[in-house]
């Protein structure tokens, strides 16, 4: 019988196979953040143990770095010392660092496939949950808890348990001005945060196939809020066009060995999967979420629903708290939403199209006085870049705050927060409940719907604006 | 890791699906570097409500939480394996866990238990009606008991070993040396480096 892409990748990468046991996994990269690896280390130390290879480990700095005067020392005593606690192990253990100021510096996720280390049918793990943003280059990535990183760090392999295997088949096309945010955000909605609990998603079919491979990282990178392990997609022309000249790619002759290894990573026509999902993509639209958590969504031109059309009673009471914590009530439109902070970043959509696709709204336009907005490039390059394209010009001259490269916002460990009570547009991956500060109320969204809702003051699609403008001069 | 065998002991019921890892320990906690001193960090929000579970006198001391479906949602933080655990909980049953978050309690030696919603729904009944109720987690005959309640649970045979043993997963890892070794040996020469050593 035939084998999945996910199953594939698995299987090149058993290092001992025994009955009744775990397989030994081998792990192609890992990559180490501040915030989840200090204990690890610690662990090491302890049991006087080394990095087994160096050479496939990196680390960056973002959960806490600022993003404002970065030169400074970091104001919060205890952001210093997780930093310089991750310096410090990385110099003791030959890790590559690149810290806060470094060019190579940023959102893990970012760095890992712009260095071109993240490539088809390799095996990735971070101290992170989004780790499953690798799985677009077709390998298998996912997130490990700190126990999990001193293992790697010290044998290069985990033992795992097999994953089970869902297809996520997306037919047909996205409409005009529908992203891969609100397609994954659709996704979350249809088959619930603990829908993919056990499994590795493989997104296929026309509609993903046609993606770029930034829009591709934005979908691996939500499977988590699916409760899945990790989500993949076949690696394809785009991906290969994508990866060359890369630093990290291979080169010569390696590179032709690599593409031929990479074309055989498709899953085969007779495999069988644990489940499958089809989604028809000419029937999605701009999609938001309403709730606290990222399965609680939906369409931008819909309403908030009454939690007592929810059948499940479990579902039930948590849109009844959602909607509490949120401060909304059932039947008001989405649009009508009014909020206060916009943020645009993250692993989810801080690459540098999801900036471009910002900026292409606010271009001429302004943001509405009411609101602040933070744009935070994922990585140092994606700052360089948007900045020589003067797409920091075009967010400065509509109003919004242009900042350096991190995390920011998405999770609040560094002074970027919601105070209790605002509200904000976010494209980042988690609404829960005092993810962006204690108290702040989230709406995820795409960098275009973020865009647009900065310039009205309430959700909106960049299609509200068009009709305004038609009305009224752009610029105006 | 401390091994476990069985535990007894009273019962916090935290009836809310879809209890996130920021809700078990919120992000501003997670810059600490070390595995302990997390306890007052445990569902931090929550606790500022007087009513909340967690604040009852009549469940202090506790140290089973029964919670609702989908528990440790979210980010892949261990640190709320380990908030739990400083806490003074020994075992969480749940109808459904994140994975990583059951992945991460199982290596640190706290039990994750799966039951049934109904049983669950039962456990709540009971614990609310009477907070001195005990529960009892046993791993050897795989049970958990209570009064008018006794459910088997699963828990797949290498894992439930580890965890009896309280056997650390490096030291087993690091027995398969030469099999790691030959691996590395044959792994093709276009993947990766993060650096030349
Ligand atoms: S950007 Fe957000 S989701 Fe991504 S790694 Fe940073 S904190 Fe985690």
């Amino acid at each position: 019988m035939g084998r999945t892409l996910a199953e594939k990748v698995w299987d090149d990468h058993v290092v001992r196979r025994a009955e009744g046991e775990p397989d030994l996994l081998y792990i192609d990269l890992h990559l180490l953040h501040e915030v989840t690896s200090p204990q690890a280390f610690d662990g090491l130390r302890k049991s006087d143990r080394t990095v087994r290879r160096t050479d496939l480990t990196l680390a960056t700095e973002d959960h806490n770095t600022p993003t404002l005067d970065i030169d400074k020392p970091i104001a919060d005593p205890v952001s210093r010392v997780q930093l310089e606690t991750l310096r410090k192990n990385c110099a003791d253990f030959g890790v590559r660092l690149h810290p806060l100021g470094d060019v190579e510096q940023g959102v893990v996720h970012v760095v890992g496939p712009q260095l071109g280390l993240t490539q088809p049918g390799t095996t990735v793990v971070c101290g992170d949950s989004h780790t499953s943003t690798h799985g677009a280059f077709g390998a298998l990535a996912f997130g490990i808890g700190t126990s999990q990183v001193e293992h790697v760090l010290a044998t290069q392999t985990l033992p795992m348990s097999p994953f089970r295997t869902m297809a996520i088949t997306v037919n047909g096309e996205l409409p005009e001005g529908v992203t891969a945010k609100d397609l994954i955000l659709a996704v979350i909605a249809r088959i619930g945060t603990g829908g993919g609990q056990g499994y590795v998603l493989e997104y296929r079919g026309e509609a993903i196939e046609k993606l770029s491979m930034e829009a591709r990282m934005t979908i691996c990178n939500m499977s988590i809020e699916a409760g899945a392990r990790a989500g993949m997609i076949a690696p394809d022309e785009t991906t290969f066009a994508y990866l060359r000249g890369r630093e990290h790619a291979p080169q010569g002759e390696d590179w032709d060995a690599a593409v031929d290894y990479w074309r055989t990573l498709r899953t085969d026509a007779d495999a069988v999967f644990d489940h499958e999902v089809v989604i028809e993509a000419g029937e999605l639209a701009p999609f938001v979420t309403w709730g606290t958590n990222p399965g609680q969504g939906a369409p931008l031109s819909a309403s908030v629903p009454d939690p007592a059309s929810f059948e499940d009673a479990g579902e039930r009471l948590a849109a009844e708290k959602a909607l509490e914590y949120m401060g909304l009530s059932a039947g008001q439109p989405l649009r009508e939403v009014a909020v206060d902070t916009v943020f645009v970043g993250s692993c989810t959509n801080g690459r540098i199209e999801d900036l471009r696709a910002a900026a292409e709204v606010l271009q001429g336009r302004r943001v509405a006085d009411s609101i602040r907005m933070l744009v935070v490039p994922g990585s140092v390059r994606v700052s360089l870049e948007a900045v020589a394209e003067g797409l920091d010009k075009v967010f400065t001259a509509a109003g919004a705050e242009w900042r350096h490269a991190g995390c920011s916002m998405c999770l609040g460990m560094n002074p970027d927060q919601l105070a209790p009570g605002e509200r904000s547009a976010s494209t980042s991956n988690r609404n829960f409940e005092g993810r962006q500060g204690k108290g702040g109320r989230t709406h995820l969204v795409s960098p275009q719907v973020a865009a647009a809702t900065a310039v009205l003051g309430h959700l909106a699609a960049p299609s509200d604006l068009s009709a305004l403008s038609d009305a009224t001069p752009a610029g105006v | 890791m401390e091994a476990f065998t069985t535990h007894t002991g009273r019962v916090v019921p935290l009836r809310r699906s879809n209890v996130d890892t920021d809700q078990i320990i919120p992000a501003h906690w997670l810059k600490k570097v070390t595995r302990d001193g997390f306890e007052d960090g445990l569902f931090e929000a929550w606790r500022k409500d007087p009513e909340f579970v967690l604040n009852q006198p009549a469940h202090s001391g506790a140290t089973v939480l029964v919670a609702g479906s989908d528990f440790g949602t979210g980010s892949s933080r261990e640190h709320a394996v380990w908030a739990l655990q400083n806490y003074g909980f020994k075992a969480v049953i749940s109808s459904r866990f994140a994975d990583i978050f059951r992945g991460n309690s199982l290596k640190n030696g706290l039990l994750t238990v799966v039951l049934p919603p109904e049983t669950v729904e039962r456990l709540w009944e009971l614990t609310e009606a009477d907070p001195t109720v005990e529960v009892t987690v046993d791993l050897v005959e795989r049970k958990v008991l209570a009064p008018g309640v006794d459910a088997a649970f699963e828990l797949d045979e290498n894992a439930r070993w580890r965890l009896l043993e309280g056997l650390d997963d490096i030291s087993l890892t690091l027995r398969e040396a030469d099999s790691i070794a030959e691996y590395e040996a044959n792994r093709p020469v276009h993947k990766p480096r993060t650096q030349t050593v």
